[in-house]
């Protein structure tokens, strides 16, 4: 309940921010602090320095870039939630956002802040993966641009360097015929608390057929994971019910599924496969 | 609601304005001057050697006061236990430690972040051991969990006080039944699992040594304020009446707060010590290996009865887990579920629960301690004979009732007189509410469309209101904490000189409502406006000797004293209206505020003027003395036995295992009720936890000791949204063990709850196969019970 | 480090070490204490208050965070003697028991029904999912709220259902 004692750093604009993560390697850096916070509280981290990037400008907004809309290392769970925009370009990402946490946590805890905290049951990572995001990464030597593909590394590891603060992330707007969904099974039963399984699908019908399709699961193995088989088996499918069954079969492909309280690896395997399908129902659903 | 109050009307409660403006005090709120901080350095093994405790690094800290180890404590002795069955828990242990988080140093400083910088700075060298967590492995003794001594610590064998031949010839008694041609024998071995209370209060003591006067003001967030008392005096060479504890808000107990724990002496040793006030606060993830937790058994449920619902023979066997050491209550708690082993049924019953030690933290009392347990096992295996010879489950209930035609004076087939019981009336009540052949023609359609719903019924009886004076010679005896009182209820009812009251009582609240359910006993018996009086709880210094708050006994047994105190204040103000209104005695009535004659509501005289004639002597009847006050004590002839019938309709997911509760209907039965408002609160909150268990709730620990759900974030509760608004309504058959007629209801909705959503899921997925689910009912457990139902 | 802010209509401001989480300013430095700790991983909810406007977890906050910040707790709602319709609604309808969840749970209902003058009782109950009660079952909490909600809307609230005895 006691943080250990740090730095307070509350740099006023991005340059400062990135010189105070120069100036201090093991500094970590605080949004909404709703990760951070609770493993401070508990010692199971305690950096030197803690960066608020708080009260930088420009960082809490969703903004329309044309092509894609971005979402700002301030914008909070509740914000992406209540999005028109990202609901019309990413609904599985404001669905996502919807089941994080509780009110509270949704309300401080920020969208960036839950990818780069990669935690390997959290809900909108994946849906960052259905949805082809870009990171968007800054550090004092510049900015890089991380696929989402490449960006979760590990449990609780992304590709973020200590030095780096993921300024934006960036949803490429939804094509006609395109849509997105998330579904999941919470740890409670239902839509709450961490994901004991979850898929993101983004599927873009055209001419009575799938034309592309990305799927991702979270909550089985190590890391939130695109999963290729999946999305191989739809394109070219007609998305009927049986079709997205047998693609839903190859749910857990390539990931090491490991047991948790939550679930078994036979389980999760299942869950994987049951979700999959009701996610890529809905995605298609709502591609009309 | 069929009933209201029996003294009459609702009203808002007392303590409320307090609470919803953040007023209330609780005991963290508390702050004296130079109060210093504790943390403690908790053993990270569930056993193991301690070697080198090196605290000099923390004891070199700024703004750190003294660093505590087992040398500095170990004069003080163990922690001591009201039932002292198995080993004593040091109050800092430097020797073996024998569960992960035991207290092995204690720091104290000038703020609580520097107290933990220092806690972390204590070097413990630590040399693991191999530790027993499984039951059966601890039943085996391969691994003691205390060098040379057997895990088993006693064994509870019903009917209580059944010798060898009479526990032989029921055991053959039922052997026989089994032979019989038509002999239907259900049998299942189920878990019973472990709980972590968490009151949403973490513990909290405060003491201040007062070197001047030789005395402790100790503020703790406990149960029983006047056994701490009494410990602290004994720890300490002292009085009890040298030691004031306040309990002030407390923000929840469940059991958990009734216990005396080694930091509540720990922190006022160090005040002591230290001549400052000493403060700790627990933090949740130490809260759950510190504070007792309950449940924790492994059992086999045995059913014998015929193919027309006649039940021939019940049996349990099973073993209990009882934790590291023994601690208030600890192995007496499967004693408590012996007293409802054979429930509200007249068949025979044979009943034996081992009580093992683990490596583990202590179990103790935890809401229903005892008789959620024995209930579950009983109700659970009725419902799977109900089953397997396909007839109601409320017909096979209803069939092997003890009638109500036996009361008074039916003696349970486990050996116990039982109070008042009118169980089919009970059980019928619930099926009209709960529209029952509606429910289960509702679930038959759902079932022909595919979907999984289920309707689950369980009855139960549960026994409190503790109770009798005799319990002292069962060995509960509160003699340990300076207090040989025993379970007697105890108030004292004072009216001042300006006709106000005052009523101070023994109990420990934590949310029960005593400022306004005394306040309308008092009230209702004097004629006198509840503002007009004030309630004492919690406070030794101000209330009598009682022994606190727990088994749904405040109503039954201190309210009962607190009612006969108000008799006594009411019969000498009787007199003393009489002699002013120069009217007989008989004929003196008390409403609004006074006391006028019968039918003369004119001649009155107020309680102000009763009052100021009571403390002027010169002015009363020759005989009587001055003043205007009583005490009672209150043993009751027995304890209470409420029952109820709880109903619960879900739904399954199959393909994910997740469990919808829709509805879930309560027909309790508690006695007379005197607010209902707060009976029905207090079922609510006991369903809630009897469904936390059914369905979240779990203290799971694996093989090397480890607490695995130590914290919110996998030791689920219920929330909001997981639970449904309950249909609650109730029969009333009073109790004539005390002259209220109130049973108890603290635990009832937590012994009726977890058995009713467990028979409603396997209902569900009858269809399926599925014959038992352990709890709880994760998401996990359901899909894997569906799966090997289809292998 | 100093910090200040606005904490029920009142400018405060006090030391506070970095570390100092927003919870123990308002309750040590402030001396506000109706604001409670339940858990230390951010789940319990008892910690809530309003911070311009929204409901977050005051546990979860460094008090540095919080400079600049209007926070409303729960000792800000009553004003002039007269009760919040929550804390109304709480009283009328038996909200609580023990009362250690008290002030978060109405912090949660007080900002749920800023946002939602009308929710219904699914809403309700998803709005006060981040805050724990291990005494009501969360029956007369959510009867709590829909007696505030309807006294805010300027209704007659539903009769308590002991009333209909």
């Amino acid at each position: 309940m006691y943080p250990r004692e740090f730095e307070y750093i509350a740099p006023s604009d991005l340059d400062e921010a990135l010189a105070a993560l120069d100036a201090n390697p093991g500094a970590k850096v605080l949004a909404g602090g709703m990760s951070l916070l609770p493993m401070m509280k508990m010692r199971l981290l305690s950096p030197d320095a803690v960066v608020d990037i708080g009260r930088i400008a420009g960082l809490d907004q969703i903004s329309d870039n044309g092509d894609s809309i971005s979402i700002g290392a301030l914008v909070t769970h509740a914000e992406v939630a209540a999005s028109d925009l990202v609901m019309e370009h990413g609904a599985a990402l404001a669905t996502a956002a919807s089941w994080t946490g509780d009110r509270q946590v949704r309300n401080r805890g920020t969208c960036c802040g839950s990818l780069v905290h990669a935690d390997v049951a959290a809900d909108q990572p994946v849906a960052a993966l259905a949805l082809a995001a870009t990171m968007v990464a800054v550090s004092s030597s510049g900015t890089r641009e991380i696929a989402a593909a490449d960006f979760f590394v590990d449990t609780m590891m992304s590709a973020l360097e200590p030095n780096e603060i993921l300024t934006e992330v960036r949803i490429p707007k939804a094509g006609p015929g395109t849509a997105s969904a998330y579904d999941k099974l919470g740890r409670r039963g239902g839509h709450t608390d961490y994901a004991v399984a979850g898929v993101a699908a983004s599927v873009t019908r055209s001419n009575g057929s799938i034309s592309a399709a990305t799927v991702a699961v979270t909550g089985v193995g190590s890391k939130p994971v695109l999963v290729g088989e999946v999305a191989d088996a739809l394109v070219g499918s007609d998305g009927s019910e049986a079709a997205v069954e047998a693609a839903a079969a190859h749910a857990t492909c390539g990931i090491e599924v490991l047991e948790d309280l939550y679930g078994s690896v036979a389980y999760k395997t299942h869950l994987a496969q049951v979700f999959t399908a009701r996610a890529v129902n809905a995605a298609l659903s709502a591609a009309g | 609601m069929s009933s209201t109050s029996v003294l009459g009307g609702v009203v808002r409660r007392r303590e409320d304005p307090a609470l919803i403006q953040g007023r209330g005090r609780y005991t963290d709120d508390v702050k004296l001057a130079a109060t210093a901080h504790v943390a403690f350095v908790r053993s990270p093994y569930a056993h193991a050697q301690v070697g080198s405790v090196d605290t000099s690094a923390a004891a070199a800290m700024e703004g750190v006061l003294a660093v505590y180890t087992a040398a500095d404590t170990d004069h003080l002795g163990p922690l001591i236990a009201q039932v002292p069955v198995g080993a004593l828990r040091p109050l800092l242990n430097s020797g073996t430690v024998k569960h992960v988080g035991e207290a092995v140093a204690m720091v104290v400083a000038e703020d609580p972040y520097v107290a933990k910088d220092a806690a972390d700075a204590v070097e413990v060298d630590y040399d693991p051991l191999p530790a027993v967590v499984d039951l059966k492995h601890s039943l085996s003794d391969e691994v003691p969990v205390h060098e040379g001594a057997s895990n088993t610590l006693i064994s509870w064998v019903g009917p209580f006080g059944a010798d060898e031949a009479a526990l032989a010839e029921l055991q053959q008694g039922i052997e026989a039944a089994k032979q019989r041609d038509d002999a239907v024998v259900v049998s299942q071995e189920m878990t019973n699992q472990r709980l972590i209370p968490v009151p949403i209060e973490p513990r909290s003591v405060m003491a201040d040594y007062q070197a001047g006067y030789d005395r402790f003001d100790i503020y703790s967030s406990t149960q029983i304020p006047s056994a701490l008392a009494g410990a602290i005096g004994k720890y300490f060479g002292m009085s009890m009446n040298q030691v004031t504890v306040k309990a002030m808000e407390v923000g929840g107990g469940f059991g958990c707060k009734l216990n005396v724990y080694n930091d509540e002496v720990l922190v006022a040793f160090a005040s002591k010590h230290l001549g400052r006030p000493v403060k700790w606060t627990e933090t949740r993830r130490e809260a759950a290996n510190s504070t007792i937790q309950g449940r924790g058994w492994v059992a086999t449920a045995t059913v014998t009865g015929t193919e027309d619902g006649e039940i021939l023979g019940f049996e349990l066997e099973g073993i209990a887990d009882m934790g590291a050491y023994s601690q208030n209550f600890t192995v007496a708690i499967p004693f408590l579920g012996l007293f409802v082993g054979s429930g509200q049924y007249g068949f025979p019953t044979y009943w034996k629960m081992d009580c093992v030690t683990t490596h583990t933290m202590t179990t103790d009392a935890y809401r229903g301690a005892g008789r959620p347990e024995a209930a579950y096992y009983l109700e659970r295996i009725i419902d799977m004979y109900a089953r397997r010879i396909g007839m109601d489950p409320a017909d096979v209930r209803r069939k092997n009732y003890i009638s109500s035609s036996e009361f008074p004076g039916a003696v349970s087939p486990m050996g116990f007189p039982m109070d008042t019981g009118d169980y089919a009336t009970n059980l019928d009540a619930a099926l009209e509410t709960a529209g029952w052949s509606d429910l289960l023609a509702e679930r038959d359609a759902a079932r022909a469309e595919g979907r999984y719903v289920g309707v689950g019924l369980a009855t139960y009886v549960e026994v409190c209101g503790f109770g009798p004076s005799g319990l002292v010679d069962l060995g509960f005896s509160w003699a340990e904490y300076q207090m040989p009182s025993a379970f007697n209820g105890s108030s004292l009812v004072r009216v001042h000189p300006d006709g106000s009251a005052t009523v101070s009582i023994g109990t420990g609240p934590s949310g029960q409502g005593h400022q306004t359910t005394w306040a309308q006993i008092v009230g209702d018996g004097l004629g006198l406006d509840v503002e007009r009086i004030r309630v004492i709880h919690g406070d030794t210094e101000e209330a009598p000797p009682s022994i606190g708050t727990f088994g749904s006994r405040s109503a039954a047994v201190d309210g009962a004293a607190c009612y006969e105190a108000t008799g006594k204040v009411r019969a000498k103000a009787a007199r003393i209206a009489a002699h002013m209104l120069e009217a007989s005695e008989e004929d003196i009535e008390f409403a609004d505020g006074g006391a006028h004659v019968a039918g003369a509501p004119d001649s009155s005289v107020s309680w102000g003027e009763i009052a100021a004639c009571a403390y002027q002597p010169h002015r009363l009847p020759e005989g009587l003395e001055g003043g205007l006050e009583a005490h009672a004590i209150f043993s009751p002839g027995n304890a209470t036995w409420p029952f109820g019938t709880h109903i619960a309709v879900v739904e399954v997911d199959p393909d994910t295992g997740d469990v919808d509760l829709l509805r879930y209907i309560g027909m309790d039965d508690c006695g007379n009720v005197i607010s209902p408002m707060i009976v029905d609160g207090q079922i609510h909150g006991g369903i809630a936890q009897g469904i936390g268990q059914a369905m979240f709730e779990d203290a799971v620990y694996d093989a090397d000791g480890n607490l695995l759900s130590g914290s919110l974030v996998d030791y689920i509760l219920p929330t909001a949204s997981d639970l449904p608004s309950f249909e609650l309504d109730r029969t009333v058959t009073p109790t004539d063990v005390n002259p209220l007629g109130v049973k108890g209801i603290g635990e009832a909705g937590t012994i009726g709850s977890a058995h009713t959503v467990v028979n409603a899921v396997v209902d569900a997925l009858e269809p399926l196969g599925v014959t038992h689910i352990d709890m709880p009912l994760r998401p996990r457990r359901v899909w894997q019970a569906i799966q090997d139902a289809r292998a | 480090m100093k910090v200040s802010m606005s904490v029920n209509g009142k400018q405060v401001s006090g030391d506070a070490e970095p570390r100092t989480l927003l919870v123990h300013f308002l309750r040590d430095t402030l001396g506000l204490t109706g604001t409670h700790v339940g858990c230390e991983s951010s789940y319990c909810g008892a910690c809530t208050i309003s911070l311009d406007g929204k409901a977050v977890l005051s546990c979860t906050m460094l008090a540095a965070q919080a400079d600049g910040a209007d926070i409303t707790t729960v000792e800000g709602l009553a004003s002039n003697g007269e009760l919040h319709p929550v804390q109304e609604g709480f009283w009328e309808r038996h909200g609580l028991q023990c009362g250690f969840c008290t002030p978060g749970m109405i912090m949660s209902a007080v900002t749920l029904l800023e946002e939602n003058p009308e929710p219904s009782e699914d809403e309700i109950r998803q709005g006060i999912e981040g805050n724990l009660c291990r005494c009501t079952g969360y029956h007369n909490i959510v009867r709590a709220i829909e007696y505030a909600g309807a006294k805010m809307r300027g209704e007659e609230p539903a009769p308590a259902e002991w009333e209909n005895a």
